[in-house]
């Protein structure tokens, strides 16, 4: 098994109080960004970042490296880190906020100094009344040790950082929606392509839209030099400590530091304890609600974004949520359409629409009023969704969870259907096999079944 | 009937306002909402425009962001506001059972008053504490792991 990481955790262990920005120091704390500001250019530490194979930490997997590079040459420039967290299932950027945030004030200065920006605001969710205030007060200790302000460091570099507070909307995490909360507008993601906010962001200008945990990693990078962060994890799939975050039905729920190669079996059962009560396991979301189920014959796959990918899920946040043989489908397919209902910000009509339409069906089929159309109902309406809204939104938690619990669990669905009220199968029964359905690449989510097989097991 | 903020809260405004560019105050909306909010425990009509009259743009404007948000109460609410999350990972740590009990001892269903208009039981989507559920948001404080004894010792813990 994969030896657990203290990196992107070690200081949080050892000491209570890294919000203080003198113990931050003392345990090594802001020497990344010394060594930034004093000994590399802006183009080294692009360099840098390019080199360390990072992929960002919001739950696409796109390269950081890559976004940085992709920026419009206009000034000024704005960097928005992203913590919004709000995916169900992840807690990793809250135990950042709280246990270190000066770690993520330290690669946001160092990301604005690369990228020649001026100005940046964290997006923190409104929910976090705590870490919003402890977020202020490590910005204004930073300004008093010269961190921030004019001339950091002697280095005629300038800067200004502040927190600001969402208010309670999940579309706000999504990067776009993020900025136009910022500015003061309905959230409404906007269309891309063409510009993405690196070209067009923050009143119009090119902007940085990085998640809370990738901007600890840029300390991290910096820190311990790109040549030593590839060396953790795999560089075909993504390099440098992850925190995973395990919840629902495990023994000893809790996020731990490993790199991508860990195996979900592992992470359930070696490192998180097995399965309450030692029951069954009857399927686990691997990265936050919207990263689509797997069975418990899929359960032995690397965390990697690409491993997950191939299965048709997707890494996400790494939030993984896990259920055991007493989990009715139905009751977690609800909740997790309940939540895309209640989160679609209604910009656009087949998500607006869509989205409460199956909410609806759903609960039908709990309540025992389930029709013999309504999985092809159900998977007709993913379709009408997918991809015909501005924003992922509709599909990520709107269809996935949908379409992939549809699919997957068929049988349990049908019985609920068939015998008009909420049944919860055998675990063995409750699921198609791997060979019965197939993912159609490169959509996350995108399953089918194969015909004959799943006449075969109806 | 126009209101205005405390002196306190204008300190805090003027504060708020200074983070952003003079051209683009409006992105002051949303941290005023929330300290109006502060201020009058629910974000009124009037309160929208005493915000736009501090950034300088139209009431609508403001009344189209106080509306989007969940977190902000169009109406008055108790002194106490009990929020129980209950997406994915929490109902599967049982804050369904959770909510029941707090409805029933309370007496009141979901966005509901108590008669003393003291609590306010609300329920919220994920509230990203996911390995400590079920989890309870009083007012600004989080509460994890919770049991019905927890339940009521938080419950004892809030003055009337």
């Amino acid at each position: 098994m994969a030896e657990p990481l203290n990196i992107l955790t070690k200081e949080m262990r050892e000491n209570a109080n890294l919000a203080d920005i003198n113990e931050y120091i003392k345990h090594g704390g802001y020497q990344a960004l010394e060594k930034a500001l004093k000994s590399m250019t802006s183009e080294a530490l692009i360099d840098e970042i390019k080199n360390s194979g990072i992929k960002g930490r919001g739950g696409a997997g796109f390269s950081t490296g890559m976004k940085w590079s992709l920026c419009g040459d206009r000034m000024p420039r704005y960097l928005c880190t992203n913590g919004d967290e709000s995916e169900p299932g992840s807690f990793k950027d809250r135990l950042l906020l709280e246990g270190n945030p000066h770690r993520v004030i330290e690669g946001m200065i160092i990301t604005c100094f690369a990228m020649g920006i001026n100005l940046g605001y964290i997006y923190i969710r409104g929910e976090f009344f705590q870490i919003i205030e402890q977020m202020e007060s490590a910005f204004n200790q930073a300004r008093e040790k010269g961190f921030l302000g004019k001339d950091i460091l002697g280095t005629g570099f300038d800067l200004d950082l502040y927190a600001h507070p969402g208010a309670g909307a999940y579309i706000c995490g999504e990067e776009t929606g993020l900025i136009e909360s910022l500015e003061g507008n309905r959230p409404y993601p906007r269309l891309k392509p063409p510009f993405f906010p690196a070209a067009i962001g923050l009143w119009g200008q090119p902007t940085i839209v990085n998640n809370v945990e990738t901007m600890a990693q840029v300390t991290i990078i910096v820190g311990m030099g790109a040549e030593a962060y590839k060396q953790i994890g795999s560089e075909e799939d993504t390099t440098g400590p992850r925190l995973f975050g395990l919840c629902g039905h495990v023994k000893n729920p809790g996020a731990y530091e490993f790199d991508s190669t860990i195996t979900l079996k592992e992470l359930i059962y070696d490192v998180a304890g097995g399965i309450r009560d030692d029951n069954k396991i009857k399927g686990v979301i691997p990265g936050g609600i919207s990263a689509p189920i797997l069975t418990p014959e899929e359960i032995n796959t690397p965390m990697g974004f690409g491993a997950l990918g191939k299965l048709g899920s997707m890494g996400g946040t790494g939030g993984i949520i896990v259920m055991d043989e007493k989990t009715s489908m139905i009751d977690t397919l609800l909740n997790a359409s309940s939540f895309a209902r209640h989160e679609s910000c209604g910009q656009c009509t087949p998500c607006r629409e869509g989205v409460p339409w199956m909410n609806d069906i759903i609960r039908r089929i709990k309540h025992g009023d389930g029709r013999e159309e309504d999985i092809d109902l159900l998977l007709d309406i993913c379709k009408q969704i997918h991809g015909h809204t501005v924003c992922v939104f509709g599909q990520a938690p709107g269809v996935w969870p949908v379409r992939t619990m549809l699919i997957k669990y068929w049988p349990e669905f049908r019985a609920c259907i068939e015998q008009k009220k909420q049944v919860v199968l055998p675990v063995e029964e409750s699921y198609l096999k791997p060979h019965q359905y197939e993912h159609i690449p490169p959509v996350p989510g995108n399953f089918r079944m194969v015909t004959e097989e799943a006449d075969a097991a109806g | 009937m126009s209101v205005e903020f405390s002196p306190e809260a204008q300190e805090r405004a003027k504060e708020i306002l200074n983070r952003y560019p003079a051209e683009h105050k409006k992105a002051a909306v949303v941290p005023l909402l929330h300290l109006a909010q502060k201020e009058w425990g629910y974000v009124s009509s009037d309160a929208m425009v005493c915000v736009a009259g501090l950034i300088g743009c139209s009431p609508v404007k403001v009344a189209e962001i106080a509306t989007f948000y969940p977190m902000f109460r169009k109406e008055p609410a108790g002194k106490h506001r009990v929020i129980v999350c209950h997406t994915l990972p929490c109902a599967l740590a049982g804050c369904g059972d959770i909510y029941q009990y707090l409805s029933q001892k309370l007496g009141i269903g979901l966005g509901e008053t108590t008669a003393d208009k003291n609590i306010t039981l609300e329920k919220s989507e994920c509230l990203a504490a996911c390995d400590k559920g079920p989890l309870l948001l009083v007012n600004e404080t989080l509460y994890t792991h919770l049991t019905n004894e927890k339940v009521d010792e938080i419950l004892d813990s809030l003055d009337g």
